[in-house]
This record gives structure tokens, C-alpha cells and sequence, in this order.
């Protein structure tokens, strides 16, 4: 290995953060857009209900639909705060 | 059985306009009777990569109203002797671009034996985008190899899976991924996606590579559409886009600074 392919491992390769940053984001949209429209709304009465009894932010809830071939799952993950 | 082909991004400035004229003229080139179409209602430019914009006297918007005929608003290029250009309309509002007008322009040109009609798509994912992807049995998605445009790309994909008329009959549209601008040696040099990267973001058929290139802004500056300029790497990249268009298979060039010749290199090195 000549000390060129040091300073080049070395350095971070700005394209792959790039990769790796579009692979999240698109994921996460791609799923989004798959989701019938009444989901942000059912996420939002599920915070207020959840609300009454731990006190929650927006970003510790996520309601996600999976479609499973003939059946689907609704996923509902709450982080609750220590 | 004539196409329609949407050529459409959601970011702007990634060479859909340079990729409409030099796709619509490499299919007449080949032989093939086409009309390539300005969706860009406001923002007529495709008349300009033409170099056709003295002779516009209607647009497609007054074509829709009924205020000309299609005949009347079609440019026969200079160039090709297959090829004809509808020019959008540049005061108009986007909103005199409706569904049913589109689609009787579209029938007509069919009916006119049309094989291939392009789509000259605006940028963003509003009205006009919209329209120029509606009737489409075939996209092709231009993206650069960068962070904002490949997801532009994908939502545009969603878009085109969920909402064009295909989508509504549960028909698929064919998608192609044409990369645009692409410069091997920063790809080398870990600065800019690789277009295998952006593929497989994206997973979609790639139609080419078309690489970033001077010979692009010369070629507009005479608005002459690029794949007339069959010395550049570029005009030749969209030629090779053509022919995967027509099922061809054709392998992928200018994919690395390597690629080019040998005495190219010599040259470029010593001039
Ligand atoms: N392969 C390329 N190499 C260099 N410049 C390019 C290339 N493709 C497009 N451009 C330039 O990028 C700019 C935007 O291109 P254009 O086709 O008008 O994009 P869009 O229609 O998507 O807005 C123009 O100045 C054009 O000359
Ligand atoms: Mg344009």
C-alpha cells in the first residue's frame, strides 16, 4: 500500500456518506408513501392518548403499515423517556 | 403502437430539456416519426436547444384551447426530416394544461402516426410535472449523481408508480434511469456517487450515462441538440441511449477516466 492509499483511506469519502445518507432518507420515504393517508392523523390521536399518562414528544412515536402479502401489520413504537 | 415517453426529474437543471432533444432527435435520426412536447408551461426553453425558437407562432396551450390547429403549431426541425416540436406556451398559466386537452393532443399526434412522443417535463412535482407524466408508458428519470436530485428522482418514481394514468388502470410504466452530468474522476476520487450507487438507490433500469461535458454547453449555445455532435462523449453516450431505447444492447461507455483512449490521453496530456 503506497502512503497516497493511506491519505485516500484515511480521508473521508464523501460520497459514500452520501450513499449512506440517501439510503435512509429514501427508505424512509418509500415507506411513508406506501401508507394510506389516514395514518398521520391515527399517529396523532395516539400521542394525545398517550399524553394523558407519560409525557411523550412527537419524534418517540412512529405508526407504521406493513403489508405482509394477504394480511397487514399496523406497528406501533412508543419510546418511553426514563 | 406509438410511445409516450416522460422525460422528468423533479429536481430542475439535470438536463431534461438536453435529454428531450437529443433523445427526440436520436429517434428520428433512426428513422422514426416523433414529436417531442414543451411541458414547461412559462418557461419555454426546449425551442431554444432546437433552434427553433424564431419560428414559433403557436404553442401547445393554444392548441388545447382550440385557438390553432395541431398542424399549425407544429415546427418541423431543420435537422431531422422525422422530427416536430410543439413549443409550450410562454405567458400562460400553468392551469390551461388540463387532462382531457392533453389527452387530445396526444391522441391527435397518434392518430398523425406518430411513433415516439416526448414529454419535455418541468421541474418540481406540481401541476405541470404532473401532466407531463400523466399519459406516459415510459419515463425515463434524469438524475444527477448527487444527494438532492436522487431523491427528487425517487419521489418522482413514486409519483409515476402511484398517480399516472398506468398506475390508475394497475398497469406499471416503464422506468429508466438516465444519469446525467457524470464525471468519472471525481467518482474515482470518492467525491461523487458512482452510478452503480445511484442505481441501486434508485432500482431502475439504466438507459445511460451521460457524462458531464463542455461539448453539452456548445452544443446549446448553437441550439444544436447534443447527439448531432457525434465527436463528443457526450452526444455519443445519448446515441447509445437511443438505441437501449430500441432494445438495443449496447455496453456503457465513458464510465471511467480510463475509458478513453490511449492516444486521447497522450493528447489531452501534451496539448
Ligand atoms: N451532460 C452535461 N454536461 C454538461 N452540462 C450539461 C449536461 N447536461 C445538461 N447540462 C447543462 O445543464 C443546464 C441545465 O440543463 P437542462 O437540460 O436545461 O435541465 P432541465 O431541463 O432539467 O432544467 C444547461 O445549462 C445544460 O447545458
Ligand atoms: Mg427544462
Amino acid at each position: 500500500m503506497s502512503i497516497f492509499d493511506y491519505f485516500k483511506n484515511t480521508k473521508k469519502n464523501t460520497a459514500s456518506i452520501a450513499k449512506e445518507r440517501l439510503q435512509v432518507i429514501v427508505a424512509h420515504e418509500r415507506n411513508k408513501r406506501n401508507q394510506p393517508d389516514y395514518l398521520p392523523a391515527l399517529q396523532q390521536e395516539i400521542l394525545e392518548v398517550i399524553r394523558k399518562y407519560v409525557n411523550i414528544d412527537q419524534e418517540h412515536i412512529d405508526v407504521q403499515l406493513e403489508n405482509n402479502g394477504d394480511c397487514s401489520i399496523l406497528e406501533l413504537n412508543v419510546t418511553l423517556p426514563d | 403502437m406509438a410511445k409516450i415517453i416522460v422525460v422528468t426529474s423533479g429536481k430542475g437543471g439535470v438536463g431534461k430539456t438536453t435529454t428531450s432533444a437529443a433523445i427526440s432527435s436520436g429517434l428520428a435520426m433512426r428513422g422514426h416519426k416523433t414529436a417531442v412536447i414543451d411541458f414547461d408551461i412559462g418557461l419555454r426553453n426546449l425551442d431554444l436547444i432546437m433552434n427553433c425558437e424564431r419560428r414559433v407562432v403557436y404553442d401547445f396551450v393554444n392548441v388545447i384551447n382550440g385557438e390553432a390547429t395541431l398542424k399549425q403549431a407544429l415546427i418541423k426541425d431543420k435537422r431531422c426530416e422525422q422530427l416536430y416540436i410543439l413549443p409550450a406556451s410562454q405567458t400562460r398559466d400553468k392551469d390551461a394544461l388540463t387532462k382531457e386537452g392533453v389527452e387530445r393532443v396526444l391522441n391527435e399526434l397518434i392518430e398523425h402516426g406518430f411513433e415516439y412522443i416526448i414529454c419535455d417535463s418541468p421541474a418540481g412535482i406540481e401541476h405541470g410535472a404532473f401532466m407531463a407524466l400523466y399519459f406516459a408508458d415510459t419515463a425515463i428519470v434524469v438524475s444527477n449523481p448527487e444527494v438532492s436530485s436522487v431523491r427528487d428522482s425517487d419521489r418522482i418514481l413514486g409519483i409515476l408508480q402511484s398517480k399516472s394514468r398506468r398506475a390508475e388502470q394497475g398497469l406499471t410504466v416503464k422506468e429508466y434511469l438516465l444519469v446525467t452530468r457524470y464525471n468519472p474522476g471525481r467518482v474515482e476520487s470518492g467525491d461523487m456517487l458512482g452510478v452503480d450507487d445511484v442505481q441501486e438507490i434508485l432500482s431502475t433500469t439504466l438507459l445511460g450515462v451521460i457524462p458531464d461535458s463542455e461539448s453539452v454547453l456548445k452544443a446549446s449555445n448553437q441550439g444544436l441538440p447534443i447527439i448531432h455532435d457525434k465527436e463528443s462523449d457526450a452526444g455519443q453516450a445519448y446515441a447509445d441511449a437511443v438505441a437501449r431505447l430500441l432494445g438495443e444492447e449496447v455496453d456503457h461507455r465513458f464510465l471511467s477516466v480510463e475509458s478513453k483512449g490511449f492516444f486521447q490521453r497522450l493528447f489531452r496530456r501534451s496539448a
